[in-house]
């Protein structure tokens, strides 16, 4: 069957100019933000499959912006997005300087200490800014600023995810293989703290200590170094740089799932959700960055939206009214996993359902139906409110 | 990757006795490519009829001698003889055609393109594309105004409901909703325009002379969490008293006294409950239920659920055919 395509594409700006009436008058608003990126050397990885994208981040804004501005254009709201990346080592101060003297939403993508700086500047003090790159912890608790939101996932609510689902399906007995990088020790902790959260108990821990290359020996290197673990329902391994976790499914002295930095994972997006209008979303983004859409652009993603969303409610470009917009009430993000994303109001953090996957689908979606919460239920994953240090927002 | 599809046209039609008085029910099931039909008497699936990728919205002419499917995936609107299951031709209808409505003369379908932004108006009678007008992202509700002169076209990402002059074909207003909007009907009297929010939680009715807001619907069941109750389909029954609202993965419709806005009543249905259509008698209401597939039929005097339906995979829209 022929596919019939009849496409006219006409730019937002043209559009506004085209259409008739626009409601009630709104003044004209116009929106400056910035994505910052302090780039980061990432480590050497065993295969070459999956190279990290260029635009990772980059492209998830890019796509918000072309979502936001079609509303824009029907409301005369304009927004300009401008990309700044520092290289490794570069002076991201200077660069933070320059671009809060011309915008007043900042899209952060640097470790965890570099958005603390940014967020430091005396510059800084009235814009809003997004991380929308670090999972640590520390941001949403004693770490935190109040002008500093997090579209990206806090790392434990990965790991709390994976949990309830472990937990959910009484896969309790686990034994976790953990990196050499201090990201791996991390997150090997997060996955630690998940699993007592939860009652999911680890019963050995083996460091991976491999300098060889796996891609030729995996299948007897990883079954020999598996074979005195004690039996378990399912193999975590933390390794965060993608390095060796690839080639330890299916190749285990035990028959077992391979859970945590690969296999059955927590995130905040993967390219096997479908559901909620999400393939709409998916198809969107592949046209555009001719790529599938990674957690990293999502974040990008929900912050820029979060921007375009409360000025299309409030009709206003200042800071201060969007970030007083977007921690009321009166605010929800569609964000195509099916339920309203909200912000915590005590740290910053977008409340958000975390998505189970594996390679090929969505394996479930997080909360789990019976994990109670006094609140809301999606404060079950991460950092909660009588957990965290955080007092920049007057908790 | 997109499937071939060949629509097989070997339907047992003979087989199927009519019954007198009874109407039937066609419902669109989106992940098997077919219609399930069921009769309004019996509350049985008579005839299951292959259509096109991933049918969605579907609308019988006025004189329902033929029915329009919105087979989203073959990027085509499907005309079929309801007597035959044949389908007899395609009409273009822009990408991946998610919903429309008939203009009331049986003209012109306007259809949401949901990965185009666009609205596409197809003249039925000579097969062309009449015009494309550019909405908001992810265009679903359509609407017709029982005069035929506005069109409005809602579309999810943007949140808004767009109205188009149908004598100009162009927006003549642009009006916010609330977050994801999903269906828009006018009422039969041309007054009002209702336009259910799915993840804003509500349904807006608007004043159509002036096409300012003139109430805001809400809803609360026990039990359930606010933000799991996502209007998307609504009925309204003939004498303009009732409004039912399908509350998707709420599982529940809710019933709503269409003078005071307020609602009387939920009653429980099927996982994720999508679009609905009254029986040709009035009496009876049909429910698609996306998850569990199937099909709720409710009581309307008595508000109550009476039966569930298995049909297809995914269920999704439903019309009547007396």
């Amino acid at each position: 069957m022929p596919k019939r395509r009849i496409r006219w594409k006409i730019s937002a700006c043209l559009l506004a100019a085209l259409v008739g009436g626009f409601g009630p008058a709104r003044a004209e608003v116009t929106v400056a933000m910035t994505y910052l990126r302090q780039e980061v050397q990432a480590p050497p990885v065993l295969s070459n499959l999956d190279p990290i994208p260029a635009d990772l981040g980059i492209a998830g804004a890019k796509a918000a912006l072309a979502d936001t501005e079609t509303t824009g254009g029907f409301l005369a709201h304009h927004y300009t997005l401008k990309v700044i990346s520092v290289a490794p080592g570069g002076d991201l101060v200077a660069a933070a300087k320059a671009v809060l003297a011309a915008s007043s939403v900042i899209l952060v993508d640097a470790p965890a200490e570099s958005i603390l700086t940014v967020a430091d500047l005396p510059e800084a003090a009235g814009a809003l800014i997004f991380n929308v790159a670090s999972g640590e912890r520390r941001l949403r608790d004693a770490d935190c600023r109040a002008n500093l939101l997090h579209s990206i996932p806090e790392d434990a609510m990965r790991a709390d995810a994976l949990m309830q689902m472990l937990r959910a399906r009484r896969w309790t007995r686990t034994a976790m293989i953990v990196g050499p990088r201090p990201e791996d020790e991390a997150y090997a902790a997060t996955l630690r703290a998940a699993a007592a959260k939860f009652g999911v108990e680890i019963l050995a821990f083996k460091a991976w200590t491999f300098n060889t290359d796996l891609r030729r020996t995996a299948g007897k290197e990883v079954s020999l170094f598996t074979q005195d673990l004690p039996d378990h329902d399912v193999l975590l391994v933390a390794d965060e740089a993608d390095d060796f976790a690839r080639y330890v499914a299916d190749n285990t002295w035990l028959a077992r799932p391979v859970a945590g930095s690969d296999g059955l994972r927590g995130e905040g997006w993967a390219p096997v959700l479908e559901q909620w209008g999400a393939v709409q979303l998916q198809n969107r983004f592949e046209s555009a960055a001719k790529r599938e859409m990674r957690p990293r652009d999502y974040a990008a993603w929900t912050a820029l939206r979060s921007v375009g969303e409360a000025v299309t409610r409030i009709n206003s470009a200042d800071p201060a009214k969007l970030r007083s917009h977007i921690l009321s009430d009166a605010f929800g993000l569609d964000g195509f996993k099916g339920r309203p994303l909200t912000y915590r109001r005590w740290n910053g953090q977008l409340r958000q359902p975390m998505p189970v996957v594996n390679a090929r689908a969505l394996v479930e979606l997080t909360p789990i139906d019976g994990y109670l919460h006094q609140e809301n239920d999606m404060d079950t994953l991460g950092l909660d409110r009588a957990e965290s240090a955080c007092k920049a927002f007057g908790g | 990757m997109r499937r071939i599809y060949l629509v097989l046209v070997a339907l047992p039609i003979a087989a199927f006795p009519v019954v007198a008085a009874a109407g039937e029910i066609w419902v669109t099931n989106e992940k098997d490519d077919d219609i399930s039909v069921i009769d309004t008497a019996t509350l049985e699936v008579i005839r299951t009829i292959p259509t096109g990728e991933r049918p969605r919205g579907i609308t019988f002419s006025s004189d329902h001698s033929r029915v329009y499917i919105c087979a989203s995936d073959s990027d085509a609107v499907e005309v079929m003889d309801p007597a035959t299951g044949e389908i007899l031709h395609e009409l273009p209808s822009g990408e991946d055609p998610e919903q429309f409505v008939l203009a009331p003369d049986d003209k012109h379908l306007w259809i949401a393109n949901e990965d185009d932004a666009v609205t596409t108006v197809v003249d039925v009678d000579r097969r062309e594309v009449v015009a494309q007008i550019n909405v908001g992202i992810e265009p679903e509700g359509m609407a017709v105004s029982a005069d035929g002169k506005i069109v409005v076209t809602t579309s999810e990402t943007t949140s808004m409901a767009h109205w188009i002059d149908t004598a100009t074909m162009k927006i003549v207003a642009n009006t916010l909703v609330d977050s994801r909007p999903r269906h828009a009907e006018f009422t039969r009297d041309g007054k009002e325009l209702w336009v259910s929010s799915e993840i804003g939680g509500s349904v807006t009715v608007f004043d159509v002379a002036t096409r300012s807001e003139k109430a805001k619907i809400r809803f609360a069941i026990t039990g359930v969490k606010d933000d799991l109750i996502q209007p998307v389909g609504f009925k309204f029954t003939p004498d303009g008293k009732t409004a039912f609202v399908a509350l998707g993965p709420a599982n529940h419709v809710a019933v709503i006294d269409m003078k005071t806005f307020a609602v009387e009543d939920y009653i429980l249905v099927g996982r994720r409950v999508w679009h609905m259509a009254l029986s040709p008698d009035q009496t009876q209401l049909f429910t698609t239920n996306g998850v569990s597939g199937d099909v709720t039929v409710i009581d309307v005097a008595e508000r109550q659920a009476l039966k569930s339906i298995k049909v297809g995979r995914f269920p999704w829209g439903a019309a009547t055919r007396p």
